[in-house]
């Protein structure tokens, strides 16, 4: 039982294919919170409004982005749509369906941050004569900032993290790429492990870096 | 001059404004005291705009707060209003909540807004708190920068909002030694208080609201030692004993 023999000259071969995944995960990291962030902003104001059309628009999509797994969401995009003779390279189906999930998560993660500013922020900025604009941009939306940060930090490390169901819809990002190398190989376990640890660099190098601009900016 | 004719306003059915006419001379110091639900603080919100009304008109200095052409962010800069709740800035420090108005509204370089800044900070006795946030000051700090923040503007009128009505009671005088030392300065103010001791000895008038209207109105001494309205006297009697 114990005498397996790592072989990793095998993996050392292939790191540069590794590496090349971990990059398309990366990409596909960044734009899908890109995106996310930007459908999140206008979702989280429908969610607040009482009612209306926004609202339940924004409603049902925070309720299907947090209440299925992220794996139905990958293949509702890449095979549901695939049924509807939608064909999206998987590159793309990806990126979509992580925007999904990273739009819904966020929207959520934005409504608590408004709600966390007491509305007399708003009325003492307007008070001393400021516009909406400026109220909002100097007063109200660094303070939501503040709240945000590290939720905001957590879904990105999420996104990263379910990136890996790329592999299923044959995208060769970290774990596809890993999934393609150890299959010529059956080195399951080296491979595997290499992923791990690079999965593992990048999802450390993002908290460091989070905790170093928190301590930059809110002194924290 | 703020003049205050027939102003009415509702919130839904329920009318807290039912017709008040007053008017406010420059360098006066006008106190309104009276129950909880009287209508009083509202109207310091309507003054500036902060509330709509539902009838009548609100002038300070010949422009119509509520009319549609008025330009509500260049009249504020002429409004100065303190809250209850302090509202300062949690994310800034005291010198960046007094500076920023000033930087954003009236467009000052960084170095004289911090200049300004700075003088009103000393002026409310918080020179040396200039670079802590609001969390690290006490209750009556927070409404003394509040002040500071206001007077920044270099307002022409200041209306305070209860402004001691949530700090701890050994923190009350130094927000209202501040009050005084506005009114010797000449500052056009306009009090909501509950400190009807303050009223006597700081207003030049008192009026005392009662249900939306203004019950009574007159001279400070007169409203708290010998009102002439019975509603007053039974108010004054409640908070006196």
């Amino acid at each position: 039982m114990f005498n397996y023999t790592f072989y990793w000259s095998i993996v050392w071969e292939k790191f540069p294919e590794l590496l090349q995944g971990a990059r398309i995960t990366l990409e596909v990291t960044i734009l899908s919170m890109i995106f996310g962030t930007a459908l999140a902003l206008p979702l989280s104001l429908w969610r607040r409004a009482r009612e209306g059309v926004g609202h339940a628009f924004a409603t049902g999509w925070v309720e299907l982005a947090r209440n299925t797994p992220a794996l139905f969401q990958v293949y509702m995009v890449y095979f549901g749509l695939g049924s509807l003779h939608i064909h999206l390279p998987s590159y793309f189906a990806m990126v979509a369906a992580l925007t999904f999930n990273n739009a819904g998560y966020l929207a959520e993660t934005f409504r608590g941050g408004l709600n966390s500013v007491p509305p007399q922020q708003l009325s003492a900025a307007r008070s001393l004569g400021m516009s909406a604009f400026s109220a909002y941009a100097y007063v109200v939306f660094p303070q939501v900032f503040q709240v945000v940060f590290f939720p905001y930090v957590n879904q990105l490390n999420w996104a990263l993290l379910n990136s890996s169901l790329g592999m299923i819809i044959g995208l060769r990002e970290l774990t596809g790429a890993t999934q393609a190398a150890q299959s010529e190989s059956f080195r399951t376990f080296e491979f595997f492990i290499v992923a791990a640890c690079i999965y593992y660099v990048m999802a450390k190098a993002i908290e460091t870096l989070a905790q170093l601009a928190s301590w930059r900016l809110f002194g924290r | 001059m703020i003049e205050i004719e027939n102003v009415r306003k509702s919130f839904g059915t329920l009318e807290v404004l039912k017709g008040i006419n007053l008017s406010i001379e420059k360098g006066e110091v006008l106190c309104l005291i009276g129950g909880s639900g009287s209508g009083k603080s509202t109207l310091l919100q309507c003054i500036n705009g902060l509330q709509s009304i539902q009838g009548g008109n609100i002038i300070v200095d010949g422009t119509n707060v509520h009319a549609r052409d008025t330009n509500l962010n260049t009249l504020r800069q002429k409004l100065g209003i303190v809250f209850q709740q302090y509202n300062a800035f949690p994310h800034l420090t005291a010198l960046e909540n007094v500076a920023l108005a000033p930087r954003v509204v009236k467009k000052q370089s960084r170095r004289d807004a911090l200049d300004l800044a700075r003088e009103h900070l000393d002026y409310v006795g918080l020179g040396s708190k200039a670079d802590m946030k609001p969390s690290g000051l006490s209750g009556g700090q927070q409404q003394r920068l509040a002040i500071a923040r206001a007077l920044a503007m270099k307002p022409a009128y200041m209306l305070f909002d209860e402004v001691t009505s949530a700090l701890d009671p050994e923190l009350v005088g130094e927000v209202l030694d501040t009050l005084r030392k506005l009114k010797e300065s000449g500052m056009t103010m306009i009090v909501v208080t509950h400190d009807v001791a303050f009223a006597r000895e700081s207003g030049d008038r008192v009026a005392f609201f009662d249900q939306g209207v203004i019950c009574e109105l007159g001279p400070a001494r007169q409203v708290i030692n010998d009102p002439k309205e019975e509603r007053t006297r039974q108010f004054l009697q409640r908070v006196l004993h």
